[in-house]
């Protein structure tokens, strides 16, 4: 799976990708409450995730009470997963900069439509897991079956109880896939 | 395990449903209730601002009907779903999501009787235009389409003349103009043919039909391809441009290769109301889980019943995309091999009286306007689904006065055509 050609992802990539996930850099984050970066950065927040939005033009406020960080340089805590909301060309430059973290992340996620298979090769080199034209939120309600709730087809079968948070409307990922 | 991609069968039974978390319950329960609880004032405002996945209202979403949607988007492998009161009112959301007036839909002229009324009459006073294409000729859509239109549609197989459509024809045609194709696939289900992989961008079904398949509830439902680009072009606003009612959100950008299904649920589902029923839903459901098996079981009796009319000498003649000899015979070859589905028409010697007279003479099969039931239907298009339309339309349409529609039901094929032949032997008498 590492070295994939990355047009597809298994469920159980996915899965582990999400699962050993605590802490996200998210660099491209906006403030703008009606955009793309910002739904995500508050549903991964309500599923539990630290996220550190990251923004040049933003650094030192806070967007949905997270301190914003001018690069992920300045992000003062271990980051796991760097979420890149910039173009496929930028891709590359930030992951050069994830790459000179210590201790290093464990995955670079592009969001859809952002693909650099050069930043790829290199993150992947470095051992870390790669994830492009995907989105986090996406895949999330995917395996949680969150998504369904809203007609959209999340390629899941399962005859398992689905995992339940907090509240009436809140679904983990649970365990590990059943006959999905 | 888990990258194994489940066959139709295991679909048709198993997608989009898990058993309840509260209860255990493994059938869908009928979330029978108007509203849903918020879990705290933020949650409420997620909710409403699309920012999270989950249920405000049953006029939106429903957890049954979400079932129903997920099932049948997976069945035409296509990215989500939106399940409407009716199969006209998935053709309302659908192409109130695509036009503005002025605007004009390319659709194919071999339409059900009551979509050439509502595209002729009711969306002329939308100010949405329609232009006639010849079905049987994709290039009559090319000549057609203008700066102005804003979708080709048409029907996989055509109700109710039998025309096997050539999809893959009449996509390269949307393509070529950068227009979406929506293809109603009522007649032939998923089972026997799954458009989106023939180039398809939206699929439609009136679910009442062969979909529920015991004629007991009335649904609708859109599928959305998740193939056409809405951002490629200026000519969908509601898809492509900031929205007022969202704070000025850009669908296409936030929600991707679903974002057409979302659209017509939030701006269309939302502010025009034509929800389906909870209930529906579930009886809907019910019935998909046998799809493969009815649907098979009606194209075999229908094969069987065709077969006995194109014999017998008081039918002029049969049109039934199954018979070897059919003009449509190849196209159903390549586009439903599995079978012709089960509704098709024959012409009866002696015109109209000896339609109107077989339909009356039937003992089981039902004079009823309704198609894909468990029951064999029998009706005369002339005198009733088609009576509005002027003479020229119904030859169009495949309906002229000698016509007789059947819908071959799941009974024993011996006693439908036992029961034609003492329908067709009493015409005389």
């Amino acid at each position: 799976m590492m070295v994939s050609a990355h047009d597809r992802y298994s469920d159980a990539f996915i899965r582990d990708v999400l699962d050993g996930t605590k802490t996200i850099a998210m660099v491209g984050a906006s403030a703008n409450t009606v955009r793309p970066s910002y739904f995500v950065l508050k549903y991964m927040l309500s599923k539990g995730y630290r996220v550190f939005p990251i923004n040049p033009g933003q650094a030192g406020k806070e967007i949905l009470g997270q301190t914003v960080y001018g690069s992920l340089a300045d992000v003062p805590e271990p980051i796991d997963m760097v979420d890149i909301f910039r173009n496929s060309e930028a891709a590359l430059g930030v992951t050069q900069e994830a790459l000179v973290l210590s201790p290093l992340p464990k995955v670079i996620w592009m969001q859809l439509s952002v693909r650099n298979d050069e930043a790829a090769k290199l993150a992947e080199h470095a051992g870390l897991k790669v994830v492009m034209d995907r989105c986090p939120k996406i895949e999330y309600g995917r395996l949680s079956g969150e998504i369904g709730w809203t007609g959209v087809n999340s390629r899941m079968l399962s005859s398992k109880r689905p995992t339940l948070k907090a509240g009436f409307q809140h679904r983990g990922l649970g365990g590990k896939p059943t006959g999905s | 395990m888990s990258d194994r991609i489940p066959g139709f069968s295991t679909l048709a039974i198993h997608a989009g449903a898990q058993p309840d978390p509260s209860t255990g319950a493994r059938v869908t329960p009928i979330y029978q209730t108007t509203s849903f609880v918020f879990d705290d004032v933020d949650h409420a405002a997620s909710l409403f601002g699309l920012q999270a996945f989950g249920n405000i209202y049953t006029r939106i979403t429903n957890p049954t009907t979400a079932v129903l949607e997920e099932r049948v988007a997976a069945l035409e492998g296509g990215t989500a779903a939106l399940a409407t009161a009716s199969g006209h009112s998935a053709q309302l959301l659908t192409f109130h999501a695509m036009m503005t007036p002025g605007d004009n839909i390319v659709a194919g002229n071999k339409l059900y009787g009551g979509s050439i009324n509502q595209l002729n009459h009711s969306f002329k006073s939308f100010g949405w235009e329609v232009q006639w294409a010849d079905a049987t000729d994709p290039a009559s859509f090319d000549a057609l389409i203008n700066d102005k239109t804003r979708a080709i549609f048409i029907e996989s197989l055509a109700n109710p003349g039998g025309v096997v459509t050539d999809i893959a024809a009449i996509s390269e045609i949307a393509r070529k103009h950068n227009i979406p194709l929506v293809v109603d696939n009522t007649m032939a289900t998923p089972y026997l043919c799954r458009p989106i992989e023939h180039g398809a961008d939206i699929v439609l079904h009136s679910l009442t039909k062969f979909m529920g398949g015991h004629g007991n509830s009335m649904g609708g439902i859109l599928v959305d391809g998740g193939t056409y680009d809405w951002s490629s072009t200026e000519n969908y606003p509601m898809l492509s441009k900031p929205r007022p009612e969202y704070s000025g959100m850009v669908l296409h950008e936030t929600f991707g290769n679903f974002a057409f299904a979302i659209a017509c649920r939030v701006l269309g589902l939302r502010d025009l109301g034509p929800a389906i029923s909870p209930m529906n839903s579930f009886m809907l459901l019910t019935g998909i889980e046998t799809l493969p098996l009815r649907m098979q079981r009606h194209c075999d009796n229908a094969q069987k019943v065709a077969e006995f009319l194109e014999s017998h000498d008081k039918v002029a003649w049969v049109s039934y995309a199954g018979l070897p000899n059919d003009p449509n015979h190849e196209r159903q070859q390549k586009y439903m091999p599995k079978g012709g589905g089960a509704v098709f028409t024959f012409g009866v010697k002696g015109g109209y009286e000896a339609g109107v007279a077989v339909v009356t003479n039937c003992q089981i099969l039902s004079h009823l306007a309704n198609i894909g039931d468990t029951r064999s239907l029998i009706i005369h298009p002339a005198s009733t689904t088609h009576k509005q339309l002027t003479e020229e339309q119904r030859a169009a349409a495949g309906a002229t006065s000698d016509v007789v529609r059947l819908s071959i039901g799941l009974e024993d094929a011996e006693d439908i055509i036992a029961d034609l032949d003492q329908a067709l032997a009493a015409i005389d008498g």
